[in-house]
């Protein structure tokens, strides 16, 4: 017979308020095993901590029951608590009085009356409760960053700084990301590529970093602590460890006419390339849809032409597998394209461009070397037209419904950027708001307007048309209830920001949870923001939610913070909770190990005592280290030879008929 | 007949099926009308109106008769608000009043063009008298 204690935590007035705590404390006594029950202001505080403490001497328990908030929130307080005091950590159980109960009750009668039922289930449940004991794993002290942008570079050092092996997957052909596309950064308008080129370079050069480039993420199994992860090297074609960079063979590739990712489109590059000067690694990679030798077999000049014989067309995809203790997620955004949206005439008009366009128009290494020309007719624009939150912040098909928070501050700093250089240009900028919290946004949003006049109008842009080789924006004016025609050389829209395409495939990959707009779910939205809630995987950057660089880099720290923690411990602490066979039971029938998710069931041929007959069997066999406890096996066993240890069926029937007496 | 005015917010939101709490401000209905410089309130002035209960001033305006109906505010608007709709609301809160529709239904075969949408049709037969 378990000697049960019963503590029932007010929560101030969190539960207090909706739950009558006295009366729960009270209903409980009579209950099988109960020993003792009492309510408290704040169980999890000190001074709560030290009662169950000291109960659990005083009265001999053998087990405790906590009313309070969600296990999400502090099973792990109360497990240590009672594990100081002697307990097994498993002789606990939590009944859910607040997220389940006092908050969502109004009716303080039948919020106690609901209170009572569950502390009477946690008690049921208690009585069949046995010790159980972790299990313990080994970490891999090598971590895997998915994506190499800025965020992933940050994290990537972060980690190789404390002294541990990192591996980047990077599926572009060069390291840096987004941020490589930048002209200038705000608000202090540095240059983009002056602060982030060396740290690409660092990232390359550290001796504990590897960098797969032009690489995919294939396969992922295992689980924190000892991940193996496939990655899938894309053939470039070309030898890294012989080539130079120099490239000799994109100045002879005959095929100029492929659009330029790296400019958006805006110009053209040569079949066998390197995106950008300081693209790392500088080797080149051939695009087989427009290399002549792939499509014909006839060209192959470049190979000629190389001096250091590094082409190679016959290089295949190659399969790596690796083990790792940690993941971390970075895989980062892409501008939306507004094809959808016919009143702005981006399809239609050229002179119609998006704000990352926008940026490699005025970039000194972009198709116009810094110059600023329109793309129809390459004149300098006199006029130029803004238009912010283009499919963001809206509730239609064609919009995503957050707002993407980066594009006001770089509207105003492409506004102020063409009033600095150009000053005889015209800049209108249409916003349904302006947002610029963060350190010193505001100001510089301040300074587009009244330093460089930059004309900030509050409304939206209802249709954009094209007129004589110019356009005509009509647009609102709220505050002057007018509505306006506007002659424009340019339209610039702020598209809003979209996760990655590969974030979906990669989430499921991971066992890594995503939210409704593709973006990977923190573990908690405000105390581990870094974290996903797969234990081993960690989120860095934008794949977590829109963010300018500083938020980015910042988070990329610290979920390094986090990855060095773990790969920092040489065994984890397995949960206990996991499934096991009956092999009496079990008819070796499959069924469990085709839904496992994490692959934890092998089937093997056992000699078994069945009450006396002996007989070699086929049966199922649990990799606890594996196993996740998620008890899909069990409710899936069709003879009941499976069980969850800690939510054993006879437990979990004894809680349903607490419920219902 | 004098017009009744006390007409609610709750009143125009159910005949319209519109949530005027949904706008964000954006002024793209306003931004995108061909009506506009016909109206004396216009398309985003319905939808803040309305919220605020300032009813009254709409359903004696020239705008609820200048509006096309054409539907662009509704195919704009980023927040599915649907302004058209509030307007329609309006004109029939007015009509229904009125006691009378101002064309008559064996008027309305000949008149059909299947590319219209529906709603056109019957906010045309409920504003015009001929």
């Amino acid at each position: 017979m378990q000697k049960i204690g019963v503590f029932v935590c007010w929560c101030g007035s969190n539960i207090a308020a909706t739950v009558d705590v006295a009366a729960v404390a009270e209903a409980v006594k009579g209950e099988p095993g109960v020993v003792f029950a009492t309510d408290y202001q704040y169980m999890c505080s000190e001074g709560g901590q030290s009662l169950i403490k000291e109960t659990i001497k005083e009265q001999g328990l053998t087990g405790v029951v906590i009313c309070s908030c969600s296990p999400r929130m502090h099973e792990a307080t109360f497990r240590k608590t009672v594990e100081a005091a002697g307990i097994n950590p498993y002789m606990l159980e939590i009944a859910n009085i607040r997220e389940q109960c006092s908050w969502i009750h109004k009716n303080k009668e039948e919020g106690t009356e609901k209170a009572i039922i569950l502390a009477k289930a946690a008690v049921a449940k208690l009585n069949l409760n046995t010790p159980l004991i972790a299990g313990e794993s080994r970490v891999v002290k090598r971590a895997l960053v998915i994506g190499g942008g800025i965020a992933g570079i940050q994290t990537a050092l972060d980690i190789a700084e404390a002294g541990y092996e990192v591996d980047i997957v990077e599926k572009q052909p060069t390291i840096g990301g987004k941020m490589t596309q930048i002209d200038k950064t705000f608000p202090t308008l540095d240059c983009a590529a002056c602060i982030l080129t060396p740290k690409m370079v660092d990232a390359a050069q550290s001796e504990k970093i590897n960098i797969y480039s032009y690489s995919e993420v294939e396969k992922v199994s295992g689980f924190v602590g000892n991940f193996s992860v496939t990655i899938k090297k894309k053939p470039r074609y070309v030898n890294s460890d012989l080539c130079t960079g120099c490239g000799a063979c994109m100045e002879k590739c005959p095929s100029k006419k492929t659009p330029n990712e790296f400019n958006m489109g805006l110009d053209n590059r040569t079949a066998i390339y390197i995106p950008f000067a300081q693209a790392i690694p500088k080797v080149p990679v051939i695009d087989t849809a427009a290399c002549l030798h792939f499509k014909t077999g006839k060209c192959g000049i470049c190979q000629k032409t190389c001096s250091a014989n590094a082409i190679d067309f016959d290089q295949k995809e190659e399969l790596i597998t690796k083990e790792y203790g940690a993941i971390v997620v970075a895989t980062g955004f892409n501008p939306l394209k507004p094809t959808k949206f016919d009143e702005y005439q981006y399809n239609q008009c050229a002179d119609v461009v998006t704000s990352l366009e926008f940026e490699r128009l005025m970039n000194a290494a972009g198709p116009t070397k810094g110059v600023l020309l329109r793309p129809s007719d390459q004149s300098h624009p006199k006029k130029i037209v803004f238009v912010q939150c283009v499919g963001s912040r809206g509730q239609s098909c064609r919009d995503h419904s957050y707002c993407s928070k980066i594009c006001c501050m770089y509207t105003a700093k492409h506004a102020m950027l063409v009033r600095d250089k150009y000053p005889d240009t015209d800049v209108t900028v249409f916003y349904i708001d302006v947002r610029t919290p963060g350190k010193n946004f505001d100001e510089f949003y301040r300074r587009a307007v009244e330093e460089y006049g930059v004309h900030y109008i509050k409304g939206m842009v209802g249709k954009v048309e094209q007129v004589d080789g110019s356009l005509k924006v009509q647009a609102s004016d709220l505050l002057s209830n007018d509505q306006m025609v506007l002659d424009a050389d340019m339209v610039v829209l702020a598209t809003a920001v979209e996760p990655d395409p590969t974030a979906k495939s990669l989430a499921t990959m991971l066992t890594a949870s995503i939210d409704t707009n593709n973006f990977f779910t923190e573990a908690h939205p405000k105390l581990r923001p870094v974290e996903s809630p797969t234990a081993g995987v960690y989120l860095s950057g934008v794949c977590q939610g829109p963010k300018d660089i500083p938020e980015t880099v910042a988070q990329g720290s610290a979920c390094a913070a986090k990855v060095i923690g773990l790969l920092a411990k040489d065994k984890l602490l397995s949960n206990p909770c996991v499934a096991h066979s009956d092999e009496l039971l079990c008819n070796g029938c499959s069924t469990c190990a085709n839904v496992c998710a994490y692959g934890a069931i092998d089937y093997v041929d056992k000699e078994v005592n069945d009450h006396g007959k002996r007989e070699v069997r086929h049966i199922a066999v649990v990799n606890e280290a594996v196993c996740q406890g998620c008890g899909a096996c069990t409710v899936t066993c069709p003879s009941g030879a499976m069980d969850l240890k800690g939510f054993a069926n006879r437990q979990i029937m004894a809680e349903v008929d607490a419920i219902c007496k | 007949m004098s017009l009744n005015t006390k007409i609610d917010t709750e009143t125009i939101e159910r005949i319209s099926g519109v949530n005027t709490r949904k706008c964000m401000k954006c002024g793209k209905c306003s931004a995108t009308c061909p009506a506009f410089h016909e109206m004396d309130f216009h398309p985003h002035q319905f939808v803040a109106m309305v919220e605020k209960g300032d009813i009254e001033p709409l359903m004696k305006s020239k705008s609820i008769w200048n509006c096309l109906t054409c539907f662009a505010c509704v195919q704009r608007c980023p927040r599915d608000v649907e302004p058209a709709k509030l307007v329609e609301a309006i004109r029939q809160a007015v009509i229904r009043q009125a006691g009378e529709n101002h064309l008559k239904a064996e008027q309305i075969p000949e008149m059909l063009d299947s590319e219209l949408p529906q709603q056109a049709i019957v906010s045309a037969f409920r504003k015009y008298k001929k």
